[in-house]
């Protein structure tokens, strides 16, 4: 018996053995069949990411500021995706949806927790914490092991630069409008100036969000003159997790289990 | 060289298959019953485990996947979880949010409780402002000691806690210094003399001349907040320069700073990040540290 | 050494078609640089410009001087490129294990390791850095140098395409240098293990089509009927990657500039990201260094593989399944879970397919056990495919949710992935290396096999430390972050659970310190072998020729 089935896996698997081709061919559709199960239906069952309201794509000046947090690899040590645990829920808040990181392109989820999760710290500090923190973590946290980036703070963001930018995503499907991408160095500008007139890009941006509250104009570094890095990275952090209004998310519909 | 017949190992007294590469020849040994057995296992349980849980996608056009006859979400089980763990702490949640923190803590059980919940959100939340234990750093106070920008009731605390200090919120507690220096309100030398007359309410080393050049300007700029002798004011916030505490440190160039600039520390509301009786809780933990009042 | 074939005339038709793809090469680069939006962009293309240039430029002086017959000789191997590719292997080794001690030491003591103006040395920057060097640069050289090495002798015929196999190294080099200078300047897609940006991605795209190429045209001119195990292991690991870097890699740059936004978003990049990510695991870290065990260990301990039929089925198994595993990297996360239950019950199922391999390895030595004492470099390559074991049985165990609830996002990931990499991958590729040197040189025996037992241990001290201080610390911090006081309160901040591990930091950083020691004697070992030095030494004569009897 074990015999009979050695001989026939020795007589046909010679076809392999003895064309290149065939085992190419052989090996791409045994290596593709699991690939495309998975995926392909994350992309039209409908039920993959929530409908909820609030999520909105990044403003000109946080979109520099996730640009620069992919920079400096922040992603190696924080994650930003609280898993539905008690434990997690509890230290960090809401577990994260998937649709609060429909925008992200690429997603920024991380792996790896050497720093604590980042996907609600929005809000949750100061400015001047950030600016001190992100300068120098050890001078706030001793015991800490986050590498200092003092160097943010004297670099210039690249503001005309940021229109391509978003006219990247928005031709990935990013619901940026027409007018977003042509004002974004205007916006990005704005969004730091407390004096500007900030009031058509914040209205823009909570249109697209579907909801009020969400955009912050702010001189986030404290500091006089142009846009740093700084301001970038910290009005990135500060928007972290604040878009949905889960007071108004029905955690418990069924449509919305997972 | 190739496809020769077969021949037997001597040592495994195996055949080989007849293959030859370079030397190197196969056995033609069966697999071992342990392998497939521990396999066949393996994927047996696999398919009972898509029974039971959610497996399998829907194929296009449709709009679910196999749901698993356990009708197993992650999300209804944290909200469980969560609620499960909510209502083991109600019996103390609910009495500590009924009665007033000052009553509240008469009890030592609720003390406890109190103590226990407010350490836990204390050192994820505080911690890395007031650090650990509460010691404070420079801009942020201590809150170990027995000096109060803002109050040291347990009442005064948590409504530091619900709305923050200059953090936006609807009911901040907000109280600018204003920016001597960097606004033009007062000329350098003026603030120049002003650090030594501030050191002087303290008690520590400062220039005579100075100080008295100052005198009239602080009766003039800063009594409004920090009092005619310097005591400060609990309802302003404004801080008390008799002390020997400091909240930005004593050292003449760090006071210069204070008046120049102003400082405005933000302390953030947590109306929004934390439940009532956490800020409770936490209130009572802060409390506890050693300076409440 | 293979026999005579038609020698092929002067023409030489592949130096011509590689110098124009150079030429091509330069062109692109100079208009990319003439209009790049940013400065590492342009950076990179005059890095571009200025290999092509030396490329055509080597091309030309070596045309000029070489006899046109003796180019390609096909009645010799082409030995000459796997001679680079142990350079390049061992070079790339060091490189990759000293920023992984950097990396250690930076966890362990930042304020001595951070510099707060220099961005380019920070943890963020080096990671990818790292764990680039390691993986594609020691790993992908290892295995293109063994791939070459073994196609060759198995199928008995000297290296198809002319130049090619030279494009494919030195192509493969430069890719590595802008990935690496690229992470240091920030250049990055965030993306493990993808992390090189849209024009670096495309140039590698090329060098693979090439590397598949040449390994399949040797193939097809095998003179042997059939095609060897360890060939279909490496071809179905080059045919994967391929498959796997294309997809994940879709992007749209933002400008003629380093910065690209990769096509998929929020939940559909994560899983193609880790579908991705996982069979880099699979098919270059796994089905990569089977071949390499397939190949090494059968023709250094002069046995026959074990077992042709369980061949057979662990590799068809092994390569199914692998695919479906990925998404064991996020679960709870925001996937829907019946894609993360497809990948925790196939990463069950891929257990015994993955210990076929450690079973066909470890039994093909069954006979020749004596070797394990008498030759160090098996005893190397042995261990290595036990931790193979010990890693495919980890996986798994950590695939399953209730475990990974707690393992994920911990260091306990960290011990396993080094249990896989330093002591599955980082052995079996000093074993080949040990193997390659003495035979391309054409050795007698190694320098010194005194030394290879001062690397063995040396290297499996330092794993051991490494894995098992990273147990410690995961296992820790994964139960400190869900530890509850009496009242049901968290009881452990984060920061506390960050100063626990110190200890265990500082036993990694000494672990990874002894690798990399042990790595340095291997190098040393392995120059003065390619010198043709010999180390007066006891017990050597035995080892170095194992295959003799004694007289009577
Ligand atoms: C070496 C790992 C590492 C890197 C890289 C790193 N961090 Fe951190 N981060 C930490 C650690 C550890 C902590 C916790 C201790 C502390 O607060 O400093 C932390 C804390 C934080 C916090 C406070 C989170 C909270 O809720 O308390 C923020 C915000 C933060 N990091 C942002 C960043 C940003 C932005 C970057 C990149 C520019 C970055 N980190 C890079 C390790 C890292
Ligand atoms: C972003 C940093 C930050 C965080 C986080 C923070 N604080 Fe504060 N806190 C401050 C600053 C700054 C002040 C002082 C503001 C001022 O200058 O008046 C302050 C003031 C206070 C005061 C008033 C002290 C007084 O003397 O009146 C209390 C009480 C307090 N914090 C408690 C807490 C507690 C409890 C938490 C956590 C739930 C917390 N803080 C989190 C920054 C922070
Ligand atoms: C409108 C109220 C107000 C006035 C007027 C005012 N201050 Fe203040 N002062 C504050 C507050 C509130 C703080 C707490 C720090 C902060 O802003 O966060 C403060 C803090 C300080 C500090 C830092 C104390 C420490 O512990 O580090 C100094 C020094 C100081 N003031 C000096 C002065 C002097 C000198 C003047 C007058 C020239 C003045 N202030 C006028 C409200 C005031
Ligand atoms: C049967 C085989 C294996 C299975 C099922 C498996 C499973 C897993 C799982 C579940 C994780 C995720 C841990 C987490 O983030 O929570 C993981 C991570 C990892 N494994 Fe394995 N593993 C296997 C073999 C190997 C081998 C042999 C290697 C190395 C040579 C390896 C390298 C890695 C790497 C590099 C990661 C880290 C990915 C990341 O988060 O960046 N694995 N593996
Ligand atoms: C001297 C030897 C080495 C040392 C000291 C070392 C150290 C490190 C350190 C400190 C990290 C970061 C862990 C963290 O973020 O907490 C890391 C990550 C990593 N290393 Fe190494 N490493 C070494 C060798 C290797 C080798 C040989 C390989 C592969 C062949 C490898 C593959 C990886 C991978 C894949 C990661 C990322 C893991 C993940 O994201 O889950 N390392 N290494
Ligand atoms: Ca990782
Ligand atoms: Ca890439
Ligand atoms: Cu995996």
């Amino acid at each position: 018996m074990a015999a009979k089935r050695a001989n026939w896996l020795m007589r046909n698997h010679k076809w392999f053995e003895r064309h290149s081709l065939i085992l190419v061919v052989g090996i791409l559709v045994v290596v593709s069949i699991g690939g495309i199960i998975e995926i392909a239906p994350l992309f039209y069952l409908k039920n993959t990411i929530e409908k909820v309201q609030g999520v909105r794509p990044l403003t000109p000046l946080e979109l520099a500021g996730q640009n620069i947090y992919v920079r400096e690899g922040c992603n190696v040590c924080h994650s930003q995706m609280v898993r539905p645990l008690r434990d997690e829920v509890e230290r960090y808040g809401h577990y994260s949806l998937a649709a609060e990181s429909m925008y992200d392109h690429p997603f920024l989820w991380g792996s790896k927790r050497t720093g604590p999760d980042l996907a609600r710290v929005g809000g949750k500090y100061s400015d001047e914490w950030h600016r001190q923190h992100l300068i120098d973590p050890r001078s706030l946290v001793p015991q800490s092991i986050m590498p200092p980036y003092a160097f943010l703070a004297g670099r210039p963001v690249e503001v005309e630069a940021v229109r391509a930018d978003l006219a990247a995503l928005k031709a990935l499907g990013v619901p940026y409008t027409d007018e977003m991408v042509a004002g974004a160095a205007e916006h990005l500008l704005q969004q730091v100036d407390v004096d500007s007139d900030f009031e058509a890009m914040v209205d823009a941006y909570s249109v697209v969000a579907g909801r009020e509250g969400t955009v912050i104009v702010r001189n986030f570094d404290g500091a006089p003159g142009a846009p740093t890095e700084l301001d970038a990275v910290i009005a990135y952090l500060q928007v972290l997790g604040s878009f949905v209004d889960f007071s108004t998310y029905e955690a418990g519909d069924v449509a919305n289990r997972r | 060289m190739t496809d020769r017949s077969p021949e037997v190992d001597d040592h495994s007294g195996t055949e080989t298959t007849g293959h030859e590469w370079d030397g190197i020849k196969e056995l033609n040994t069966p697999l071992p019953r342990w392998w497939r057995f521990i396999f066949w296992g393996t994927v047996i349980w696999s398919v009972v485990y898509w029974i039971l849980m959610p497996a399998w996608p829907g194929l296009p056009g449709m709009s679910g996947y196999t749901p698993g006859v356990r009708g197993h979400s992650d999300r209804a089980n944290v909200a469980a979880d969560l609620s499960a763990a909510q209502a083991s702490r109600a019996e103390f949640s609910q009495v500590l949010l009924a009665r007033s923190a000052t009553d509240a803590v008469r009890d030592p059980q609720l003390l406890q409780f109190a103590l226990a919940f407010g350490e836990s959100i204390f050192g994820d939340n505080c911690a890395t402002c007031h650090g650990a234990g509460g010691g404070g750093a420079i801009g942020y106070p201590s809150l170990r000691d027995d000096v109060w920008l803002w109050g040291g009731t347990m009442d005064a605390i948590e409504y530091t806690l619900i709305h923050g200090i200059r953090s936006g919120a609807p009911n901040e507690r907000a109280n600018q210094m204003p920016a001597y220096g960097r606004d033009g309100f007062l000329k350098p030398s003026e603030i120049d003399d002003l650090a030594h007359y501030v050191r002087s309410l303290s008690g520590l080393e400062a220039d005579r001349q100075a100080v008295a050049r100052a005198a009239p300007i602080y009766q003039r700029e800063c009594v409004d907040c920090h009092g005619a002798e310097g005591r400060g004011d609990q309802t302003r916030g404004a801080p008390n320069l008799t002390d020997a505490e400091w909240l930005y440190g004593g050292d003449y160039a760090q006071v210069r700073t204070s008046i120049y600039e102003a400082r405005a520390g933000v302390m953030p509301n947590w109306d929004k990040r934390l439940d009532p009786a956490a800020i409770r809780a936490v209130s009572i933990y802060v409390h506890s540290l050693g300076g409440g009042e | 050494m293979g026999a005579n074939e038609q020698v092929r005339s002067s023409g030489d038709p592949s130096s011509w078609a590689v110098a124009i793809t150079l030429a091509v090469m330069a062109a692109i680069g100079l208009v990319a640089a003439a209009n790049a939006h940013d400065l590492a962009f342009a950076t990179h293309m005059w890095m571009v410009v200025a290999a092509a240039v030396v490329g055509l430029q080597a091309i030309l002086v070596w045309t000029t001087n070489s006899d046109p017959e003796k180019r390609f000789d096909p009645t010799y191997y082409d030995d000459g490129i796997i001679k680079a590719g142990i350079a390049a292997s061992v070079f790339w080794g060091l490189a990759g294990f000293l920023v992984g001690l950097v990396l250690a030491l930076q966890l362990t003591w930042p304020n001595l390791f951070y510099f707060p103006d220099w961005g380019f040395t920070n943890f963020g920057r080096l990671r990818p850095l790292h764990t680039s060097a390691v993986i594609f640069a020691f790993g992908g050289n290892v295995l293109i140098a063994t791939s070459f090495y073994v196609v060759q002798r198995t199928c008995r015929t000297r290296l198809a395409g002319g130049l090619w196999p030279w494009f494919v190294f030195w192509g493969y080099q430069l890719f590595i240098v802008i990935a690496a200078t690229g992470y240091l300047m920030g250049v990055t897609q965030s993306k493990e293990y993808a992390e090189p940006e849209w024009y670096a991605d495309i140039w590698l795209t090329v060098v693979w089509v090439a590397y598949l190429l040449v390994f399949l045209a040797t193939i097809w001119k095998r003179r042997e009927p059939h095609i060897y195990v360890a060939n279909w292991f490496y071809l179905a690991f080059i045919v994967t990657v391929a498959m796997l870097h294309l997809v994940n890699n879709l992007s749209l740059p933002a400008a003629v500039g380093s910065k690209s936004y990769s096509v998929m978003a929020g939940v559909q990049s994560a899983l193609t990201q880790w579908w991705y990510a996982h069979n880099a695991v699979g098919f270059f870290l796994t089905a990569g260094f089977l071949a390499i065990m397939y190949y090494f260990i059968p023709k250094r301990v002069d046995r026959p593989v074990w077992s042709y039929r369980l061949s057979i089925v662990h590799f068809w198994s092994l390569i199914f399944i692998y695919i479906w595993a990925g998404p064991h990297h996020l679960h709870y996360t925001a996937l829907p879970q019946w894609a993360q239950t497809l990948g925790m019950t196939f990463s069950i199922m891929l257990w015994m397919p993955s210990w076929g391999g450690m079973i066909n390895g470890l039994m093909t030595l069954s006979g020749a056990w004596d070797r394990l004492r008498t030759d160090p470099v098996v005893r190397m390559m042995v261990v290595s495919v036990a931790f193979y074991g010990m890693s495919t049985f980890e996986g798994p165990v950590l695939s399953i949710r209730a475990v990974n609830a707690l393992s994920h996002y911990t260091d306990w990931g960290i011990g396993h992935v080094h249990s896989g990499a330093l002591g599955w991958v980082g052995l079996i590729s000093f074993g080949a290396l040990y193997c390659l040197t003495q035979w391309v040189w054409k050795r007698e025996r190694l320098y010194s096999n005194a030394l290879v037992e001062w690397h063995f241990w040396i290297a499996s001290i330092g794993i051991v430390l490494y894995i098992a201080s990273m147990w410690v610390s995961g296992i820790m911090e994964g139960l400190m972050w869900r530890t509850y006081n009496e009242f049901g309160f968290l009881e452990y901040s984060f920061i506390e659970t960050v100063s626990a591990k110190y200890i265990s930091y500082i036993i990694r950083a000494l672990g990874g310190g002894l690798f990399f020691v042990g790595s340095l004697i291997m190098t040393y070992n392995l120059i003065r072998t390619a010198r043709g030095d010999v180390r007066e030494e006891e017990d050597a004569v035995q080892a170095a020729r194992p295959n003799l009897q004694p007289a009577e």
